[in-house]
């Protein structure tokens, strides 16, 4: 057995976790406004292809990351669930805007209105703004790379192998 | 084309149709007998150059116990709007429906009978618009609660007397 | 003597008679690619060909109308802006208007200026989004990308003047929350004398591009008839051939004192009320608005920029239908009020939603790329449907 903190381990982890975060493929989730913002921060101005996000995907299964921007209705909420199960491990979630954080300005009398996406998927990083400017994104972004950066990918893969032998 | 104009005219040719005048600020509304509505919007319509149905929408007043209906008929020759008002008992509100004479009301009676529970007879295809198929309630009504889950979902922030944002988070 | 072609498509047309089809169900979801949104379009095709093309809203359903009657008149101006997201300040100039009919503020010039020369960039801006975005469904993704590179410089000098990039806040009722400073109108100028040629270069580019022509024209073809039956405004309309802008018919703020053409679709490319007509008649568009913009930024009266109102605004109990000519159509608010601080009832006639109640009709038996050509031409804003 191989353990996890050895030297061939960590050189793995370096290398699979430089992959993943560097070529991160968002998928094309834009909901409301804040979507508008996340296409700004793909166009020339701000440019999300220089973090590795070029190319966005339509299909959840050739993506990793869904950046949920905008406001999620109760209507809409099994349908995200369904996406989020449509993508394969391992995926990320970026909340954008404060209508997917917490509600947004619809908390209060937003009877259709699910208060938070992260009530249907598990998030990795929240992003605040309503909307957000593209260079907090940008900065989500960047966060959520450092945080795949400390993530230890390569005993998920051993342990896929282990289970299967 | 002025407002009292329009309401002579309506006047003579519907006597029981009529109902009377809203003078409300700043602009009056013609109330309308529920059951003559469809005769009156045609003869605007037709005879009076009132091309477009502008717009359809619900009112719930709880202190007079009625629902009410509200369309606006725009006339691109006169360059004018005029409201109609049909008001209905709150409890099982019907009224008849106007598809057979302006597509644009298809959409906009769904969305008054989402929203305020008001069944159109004679509607093609009388649902839900804007809520899910299975909501129940209909949400522009001054006594709708809010409910509090929706298919396993929390609905609000936060419940009553608690300062938690109220628990049901997802987790894989 | 037959060609291997020939034998081959005869055998194939044989096998073929007694081959039993159906009709396919598709569901264009409401997370795709150009559906300008989360519009779930239920497709019934047969082969290629659309049978039936039935449109499902209320994904974005937000409530608006509820949370209006529960926050007084200045605060729904939040709300109003977040309607249509990609031209807020027409929807706030079409809310403030509406409540100043109502109570009678009188807004001082300087004010109504700043109001039409912000309203008129943000239609730049929101015809410059529809221009790059269809481009987009068209796969012309050079499109995009200089729509947004344009589109970046209004939403600096929005910037300047609000502080915001997309949802302003920026028309209060009475006037505007900030004053016009002279490097805004430097800016300004600078912008309208780099952006007017370029719209020459937009229509070299895309509106008269031979592929963008071939799967416009002759497509989505709407007439006066139907749009007055389903109750169609704005660009629609004009589409069609018909003259109706309300800026010129029932004008409001200064728009009586500006000249400018109401450009109307005339079937040059195809039939009259195509795709490429209302395509066309948006790019005309924002060349008035420059023109509109021109003639007011080098005269705008000294003054303050906001009425006197107090901080809360008390509307004396009456009903009111007040309409304004927004980038997608003739948005209307209708306001009863009972005279106390909080609105008895807002609802909002949204252009948007007429416009997508009309996919079925315009779409039967085309192609299944036609289908997404029409949304793309109907130029919708989810937010603005299902409000």
């Amino acid at each position: 057995m191989i353990p996890s903190d050895s030297v061939v381990m960590t050189s793995v982890d370096e290398v699979l976790s430089w992959g993943r975060r560097n070529s991160l493929w968002p998928l094309t989730f834009g909901l409301a406004c804040c979507a508008i913002e996340m296409m700004a921060t793909g166009a020339s101005d701000y440019d999300l292809e220089r973090f590795g996000c070029g190319v966005f995907r339509a299909t959840p299964r050739q993506a990793d990351l869904m950046i949920v921007a905008g406001t999620v209705t109760l209507k809409m909420a099994s349908r995200i669930r369904t996406l989020y199960e449509q993508m394969p491990e391992p995926k990320w979630v970026i909340s954008m805007g404060s209508c997917s954080n917490k509600g947004g300005p619809y908390w209060h009398e937003g009877y259709h209105v699910l208060k938070g996406v992260d009530r249907i998927v598990p998030v990795d990083v929240y992003v605040p703004g309503c909307p957000p400017r593209p260079e907090t994104l940008l900065e989500a972004v960047m966060m959520l790379q450092k945080k795949i950066r400390v993530q230890k990918s390569s005993m998920g893969l051993l342990g896929s192998l282990r289970a299967q032998a | 084309m002025t407002f009292e104009e329009i309401q002579q005219k309506l006047q003579t040719k519907f006597p029981q149709g009529i109902q009377g005048v809203e003078d409300t600020v700043p602009e009056k509304s013609l109330k309308i007998n529920p059951s003559e509505i469809v005769a009156v919007i045609r003869f605007m319509k037709e005879e009076m150059q009132f091309e477009t149905l502008g717009d359809l929408c619900g009112l719930d007043y709880p202190a007079l116990s009625s629902s009410c209906v509200a369309y606006h008929l725009q006339s691109y020759t006169h360059k004018k709007v005029v409201r109609l008002k049909c008001y209905l008992p709150r409890e099982n509100a019907s009224i008849d429906s106007l598809t057979c004479l302006f597509k644009a009301a298809d959409w906009l009676e769904r969305e008054a009978f989402d929203m305020f529970g008001i069944h159109f007879n004679g509607h093609p295809d009388l649902r839900r618009i804007l809520c899910p198929e299975d909501w129940v309630g209909h949400p522009l009504r001054k006594d709708y609660q809010t409910p509090d889950y929706y298919n396993g979902m929390p609905v609000p922030l936060y419940f009553d007397n608690s300062t938690e944002p109220a628990s049901g988070s997802a987790k894989t | 003597m037959s060609t291997t072609h020939e034998r081959v498509e005869g055998h194939l047309s044989q096998s073929l008679d007694n081959l039993r089809t159906d009709e396919l169900l598709l569901n264009m979801g409401p997370q795709h690619p150009s559906t300008h949104g989360v519009l779930r379009v239920v497709v019934t095709t047969d082969g290629e060909i659309v049978k039936a093309a039935k449109p499902e809203i209320g994904y974005l359903h937000r409530c608006f109308e509820k949370h209006s009657e529960n926050v007084d008149y200045m605060g729904v101006a939040p709300y109003v802006d977040r309607l249509d997201y990609l031209a807020s300040m027409n929807n706030a100039m079409g809310w403030a208007i509406a409540v100043e009919g109502m109570v009678g503020i009188e807004v001082p010039r300087r004010a109504e200026f700043i109001r039409v020369i912000v309203a008129e960039l943000q239609r730049i801006a929101s015809h410059l989004m529809s221009f790059g975005t269809y481009g987009l469904d068209m796969g012309a993704f050079t499109a995009f990308m200089f729509g947004f590179r344009d589109r970046e410089m209004i939403l600096d000098i929005l910037e300047m003047l609000s502080g915001a990039r997309l949802l302003y806040n920026y028309m209060w009722i009475g006037g505007v929350s900030r004053d016009i400073t002279p490097e805004a109108i430097e800016k300004i100028k600078t912008f309208l004398d780099y952006f007017e040629p370029k719209i020459d270069e937009y229509n070299t580019l895309l509106s008269f591009n031979k592929i963008f022509v071939e799967r416009t024209k002759n497509v989505g073809v709407i007439d006066v008839e139907t749009c007055h039956t389903y109750g169609l405004t704005g660009v629609m309309l004009r589409g069609c051939g018909v003259k109706w802008d309300l800026r010129k018919e029932v004008p409001y703020s200064i728009y009586k004192e500006v000249e400018f053409d109401v450009p109307v679709g005339s079937g040059e490319m195809g039939t009259l009320g195509d795709c490429w007509d209302r395509h066309i008649v948006r790019m005309r568009e924002m060349k008035e608005s420059v023109r509109i913009v021109r003639q007011l930024i080098d005269n705008i009266p000294s003054g303050p920029h906001r009425g006197k109102v107090g901080k809360v605004v008390k509307v004396p109990a009456g009903e009111s239908f007040s309409r304004t000519e927004c980038p997608r159509g003739e948005l209307a608010f209708y306001i009863v009020s009972d005279g106390s601080a909080k609105p008895f009832r807002v609802r909002c006639k949204s252009p948007c939603f007429l416009n997508i109640s009309t996919l079925d009709e315009l779409t039967r038996g085309v192609m299944v790329a036609d289908l997404i050509a029409t949304i793309g031409s109907l130029d919708i804003v989810l937010g603005e449907v299902d409000r």
